[in-house]
């Protein structure tokens, strides 16, 4: 199991590598020039010069490339262009507000993906299966920000239950998960953001646990005795590796993926970042944002790797 | 359990003991949209404790539908089971479900064919024996360990201790139908259901595992139904044996009756088929034709189609059983009884 999980991290460096010079090749081939936003119209060549050399553009590539590697090993990643920030303060910043709502939508979406996906399955054919499919493909059909701008009307506007937009008066500085006055600004954020992955989680519980039901050794679990409770928690057991490959697949996107709904919603986040500075052509800001996210994706992954192989002793052999 | 294993001299001498097994004109199908599949139509049979019954037949003939039958293990939606069956006089049909989850394992207990697919793959071997016994049985975890290591040395598998806690995937086909078994055997049942429990195994592994279930079931005095369409198999471990064919019983009888003096052509036929003791000159006989669809069975004896000796007589109704005085039974119009034993003569066929 060690030697399993130690080889499993170290083969994360070499991706991870590959992630940095993505993330800085990405930029590289975009088109624009970060300098000329900086610069007034009237300013001459010598200062388009000097402003390129003062962020270090006007070195090859690779050097570039290892010099912002270096930079990024020691957390430094550089300075925003549109409001001289350091970047790493602002993506972690906005990235810990991602975080967290993400992680509750998707644990939300998780376990109540697997109560109606179990339910599902075991009721196959009637009414309870029948609800909770179209219920479900209700949230993979419906797109995410048309749903977060129906719940702004309906639950902000028509009804004024909670708020629109944001993180409460004093932005993301105070938030609090476990107050109510703060907490009502990330319902609907969470609900629009969990609605999506319920349905597709849902669905792939649904039919991974009828799969495994049809299997010969659930007969044996039957013959021996087990009341059907018993068998359709070796059944959810047998589908774990499954659903925690999907949960990790779903917080990732949702991590990087929540541009829309962010946006929507105001709601501090890496998508609204990631707006932000794709609009801005704020490229050390995007650069950051990307890597973080992606550096996140890869860990998740990882993580679920490694829970993988220890629900499923099978996969350790390979 | 000491007066069932001195019962190998004939125990016969109770006038009559009540059957463990009792089956009663038993009938299954399969019903969904498109079709109803007759699985099993009217098996009647009894087995007295610690014997076993042989059941052989083609695939599709219907002998684990009623193995399962017995276990109420098929989806109650689409399943119509008529008949009545009893097992230790409890009525199997009459059950409520958590009745019958109570006898599944505990006074009933099956193996299955495919030792590869029958364990959960995530469970290790001893977890999956302790939820067994503690199914059914109120012991500790510790105890229930100490039986399941018990068992695995009563199946005979070598270094037992660290099996217990190897997965199914560490462990050879062979293996694992021993794993399955001790599983089955956990809580002593009376009944073992074996369906074809050796079908997937190696020629030299297959014979270790009957040899293995023969000895443990006359050690235990558990009666036995043993699925098979092997007739050696058969022969080396049944008391009695039941032919099938497209759910019915048409032979039954004692083993040396059905094995080596078969009066129902079919039986006849598929002896004729296998490959042992006969002269290498000779090609084999295979039985021509396929057997009866299930979902439209004709009327009138349902091997005729099949059969050298048919003719327009055969299809009329359904031969009636027709037993002699050693409880040899065949299902053919073509069977009668000289000098109280049951004989097949052609003579009786019509010129055409």
């Amino acid at each position: 199991m060690w030697l399993y999980a130690a080889r499993r991290i170290v083969l994360t460096i070499p991706i991870l590598l590959g992630v940095t010079i993505i993330c800085f090749a990405l930029v590289q081939i975009a088109p624009g020039d970060p300098i000329q936003n900086l610069l007034s119209p009237t300013s001459s060549a010598a200062d388009a010069a000097r402003l390129r050399a003062a962020y270090g553009l006007d070195q090859p590539l690779p050097i570039q490339y290892f010099i912002w590697l270096g930079r990024v090993l020691v957390g430094n990643l550089g300075t925003s262009i549109a409001n001289n920030m350091p970047v790493a303060g602002e993506v972690m910043h906005a990235f810990s507000n991602t975080v967290v709502i993400a992680l509750i939508s998707v644990a939300l979406a998780f376990v109540l993906s697997m109560f109606f996906g179990v339910i599902a399955a075991c009721r196959s054919g009637q009414l309870a299966d029948k609800l909770i499919t179209a219920v479900a493909v209700f949230g993979i059909s419906v797109p995410p920000f048309w749903l977060a701008v129906t719940l702004v009307i309906v639950f902000a506007v028509n009804l004024s239950l909670l708020p629109a937009t944001g993180m409460g008066a004093n932005g993301s500085g105070n938030f609090s998960y476990f107050q109510w006055t703060s907490l009502k600004f990330a319902v609907m954020p969470i609900t629009a953001l969990a609605l999506p992955p319920l349905g597709i989680m849902t669905r792939t519980t649904r039919s991974a646990i009828a799969e495994i039901l049809n299997q010969d050794f659930i007969q044996t679990l039957r013959a021996k005795g087990l009341s059907e409770a018993s068998v359709v928690v070796h059944a959810i057991r047998n589908i774990m590796p499954q659903a925690i490959a999907m949960l990790g697949l779903q917080l990732g996107y949702l991590i990087g993926g929540s541009v829309l709904v962010e946006t929507v919603f105001t709601w501090p986040g890496t998508g609204y970042l990631l707006n932000k500075a794709v609009q801005t052509r704020d490229i050390p800001l995007l650069q950051g944002t990307i890597l973080v996210l992606a550096t996140a994706f890869v860990l998740i992954n990882l993580f679920v790797d490694l829970m993988q192989s220890l629900i499923d002793p099978r996969i350790k052999r390979s | 359990m000491v007066s069932q294993m001195t019962s190998l001299s004939p125990s016969q001498a109770a006038p009559h003991p009540a059957p463990l097994v009792r089956v009663d004109d038993l009938r299954v199908r399969f019903v969904s949209r498109d079709a109803t599949v007759r699985a099993v139509n009217g098996i009647s049979f009894d087995l007295e404790r610690g014997k076993v019954l042989c059941v052989i037949g083609e695939s599709g003939s219907g002998k684990s539908v009623m193995m399962r039958s017995l276990l109420r293990l098929h989806p109650k939606k689409r399943t119509v089971i008529e008949g009545t069956m009893s097992v230790a006089e409890h009525d199997i049909g009459a059950l409520s479900e958590r009745a019958m989850t109570g006898l599944r394992g505990s006074l009933v207990s099956m193996v299955f064919q495919e030792p590869m697919t029958a364990l959960d793959p995530l469970y290790r071997i001893g977890d999956q024996i302790v939820e067994t016994v503690r199914r059914h049985e109120h012991v500790s975890r510790q105890a229930a360990l100490a039986r399941a290591l018990e068992l695995l040395q009563l199946v005979r598998v070598p270094s037992p201790e660290r099996r217990l806690r190897a997965y199914p995937h560490e462990l050879s086909g062979g293996l694992r139908q021993r794993i399955v078994i001790a599983m089955a055997l956990a809580c002593r049942p009376s009944l073992l259901l074996a369906d074809e429990p050796t079908t997937a195994l190696d020629a030299s592994v297959q014979i270790q595992i009957l040899v293995l279930l023969r000895k443990i079931q006359r050690e235990m005095g558990m009666a036995m139904i043993f699925v098979t369409h092997d007739l050696g198999v058969a022969a080396q471990i049944a008391d009695q044996v039941a032919v099938m064919y497209a759910g019915r019983i048409i032979e039954y009888g004692s083993a040396g009756d059905v094995l080596l003096a078969p009066q129902h052509p079919y039986t006849k036929a598929m002896l004729a088929a296998t490959a042992k003791d006969q002269d290498r000159s000779l090609a084999l006989e295979a039985i021509a034709g396929s057997p009866p669809d299930l979902r439209a069975l004709p009327e009138g004896c349902n091997f005729a189609p099949r059969c050298k000796f048919a003719g327009p007589d055969c299809t009329v109704a359904t031969p009636p059983p027709i037993t002699d005085a050693g409880d040899h039974m065949a299902r053919c119009i073509r069977v009668g009884i000289v000098a109280h034993k049951l004989t097949f003569s052609a003579t009786t066929m019509p010129t055409i």
